[in-house]
């Protein structure tokens, strides 16, 4: 795996992420940072439809299962950094701070971010998700066979 | 013919204020938020964004409080929202093996790897009603034990290491999308899947049971039934690699169908298949059905004349948007169809009569 292909893969993680968080929390977690630097935008946010592909049988070939919302844009820092975001819904604001967020992950403040924004949302994504797994968990049948008396 | 008629502005605009007024209901009981909708009428929301064909929770939410609670006028105006969307791609199919399951359970197989997890159910339930819902809102924190990490593995996978179910052939083929070309039939499995998911759910339950009760029988059993949240993934352009834009609830059904082989076939089991947006199991075990009752031709099954056979009959039939546009369109002014009826029915009636009165002269 090259360097760039290490970048793109951490990449990938928080712009999922990002897109994932709900735009409360992202909104909260960038107000705790302070100033943050201007930019231009390359694409002002956008809101439209992504068609969700689903799998015949799980595995086999794709069909179309229908559409959900997502908000795009891009943006350039004044450092010269560019962010891009695809979050899901139809929250401008949400877009913005992802590719805010996205675009200073690549310039000096990445182990701020990663401290202030990213971690914290990453720890409350896996909060939520064990929270879940456990309520399902509890209601997983353990079957027991009644054994029929021999005696 | 419908016949433009004009006239009507006052009236119209009387009746839609009213019809806010009614919307809104007593004064004194406090208004609907979105969020209360979107919350604690979550399987309404998942009915509207499943046939609406349109994941977003907040807007299904807004389509049921405007549409008065009425589903199928929620979903008219989610279809109605959807067309003014720009496409911005389509995903990568979603990989429900690794959904993280809130309900997964096997009809045919009791010691399914990762077990059988009920997740929040009606079933088992005694269909009383409950009083206390009527009174407060007090009540008991769900119980929770150590999530397994173990995978939980598609159950006809295991069918199909032994060769006794029928394999899906592995394709990356652009599916036919029927929200930008006209439907054409025949239609192919991959577009039935996709009027059948966001097809009317009495609708497809109606062709599911009539499967059942001997319409174009065929022997299903819920191989597994599992609902959960995927990831959804895109490929962006700009970027050049593939990132995750969200995460959709599905419900997921695959049945498992007798099938006692054809000429070229060995007797093995088959496939029925339903994938459907939100928590909809009613919607996606009927999809299922009838996903499979559609695929008698590619089974070289006979065709019984059964309605669940007739593809065009189904997917034509499926739409509770189109079905009631065109139902309801009848209640608007024909005066003109209707005068000449009219002129019709009185002309043939003076030949009747005339002819009548010469017989009894």
């Amino acid at each position: 795996m090259s360097m760039t292909d290490v970048g793109n893969e951490a990449r990938k993680g928080w712009m999922g992420l990002l897109a994932r968080a709900p735009a409360s929390q992202l909104a909260a977690r960038l107000e705790g940072l302070g100033e943050l630097p201007g930019f231009d935008w390359l694409r002002v946010p956008e809101v439209g439809g992504v068609m969700v592909r689903g799998r015949m049988g799980g595995t086999g070939a794709p069909f179309n299962l229908g559409e959900m919302t997502v908000t795009r844009c891009a943006l350039r820092l004044e450092s010269g950094e560019v962010g891009h975001a695809y979050v899901q819904g139809r929250d401008k604001a949400h877009a913005e701070r992802a590719a805010l967020v996205d675009a200073l992950m690549q310039g000096d403040r990445a182990e701020e971010l990663r401290a202030a924004v990213l971690a914290p949302l990453e720890a409350a994504e896996a909060e939520t998700r064990r929270a879940r797994a456990a309520r399902a968990a509890a209601t997983k049948v353990d079957f027991f066979t009644m054994v029929r008396g021999e005696a | 013919m419908y016949v433009a008629v004009k006239g009507g502005e006052r009236a119209i605009d009387a009746a839609h204020d009213w019809l806010a007024e009614e919307r809104r209901g007593d004064r004194a009981v406090a208004e609907l938020g979105l969020d209360q909708i979107r919350e604690q009428m979550s399987l309404a929301v998942n009915r509207v964004m499943a046939e609406g064909s349109l994941y977003d929770p907040d807007l299904a939410a807004l389509a049921i409080k405007q549409a008065r609670g009425d589903l199928i006028e929620a979903i008219f105006l989610i279809r109605a929202y959807r067309t003014t969307l720009p496409r911005i791609g389509a995903s990568r199919a979603v990989d429900t093996g690794a959904m993280r399951c809130d309900r997964r359970i096997s009809a045919t197989f009791k010691d399914a790897p990762g077990g059988q997890v009920l997740g929040p159910t009606f079933d088992y339930t005694h269909r009383l009603l409950d009083f206390k819902l009527a009174a407060d809102g007090e009540l008991p924190e769900a119980p929770e034990s150590a999530p397994s990490e173990a995978p939980m593995p598609r159950i006809t996978e295991f069918l199909n290491k032994d060769g006794l179910i029928q394999d899906e052939a592995v394709s990356e083929a652009v599916p036919p999308d029927m929200t930008r070309q006209p439907m054409d039939y025949p239609a192919n499995r991959a577009l039935r899947l996709q009027a059948l998911t966001r097809g009317d759910e009495g609708f497809v339950l109606g062709m599911a049971y009539s499967t059942q009760r001997g319409y174009g029988r065929n022997h299903p059993f819920v191989g597994e039934l599992r609902i959960g949240a995927v990831e959804v993934e895109m490929e962006v352009p700009e970027l050049g690699f593939e990132i995750c834009i969200g995460e959709v609830t599905l419900t997921e059904c695959e049945t498992v169908n007798q099938f006692a082989g054809s000429k070229t076939e060995p007797p093995q089991f088959t496939r029925g298949y339903g994938l459907v947006f939100g928590q909809t199991e009613r919607k996606a075990i009927s999809m299922a059905l009838v996903d499979r009752a559609l695929r008698w031709q590619e089974l070289g099954e006979d065709n019984l004349g059964a309605p669940a056979q007739d593809e065009e009959f189904v997917l034509a039939h499926a739409d509770n948007i189109q079905a009631s546009g065109f139902l309801e369109h009848i209640k608007l002014p024909h005066y003109v169809d209707f005068q000449s009826e009219l002129e019709l029915v009185r002309r043939m009636r003076a030949g009747a009569t005339g002819a009548m009165r010469e017989a009894a002269e």
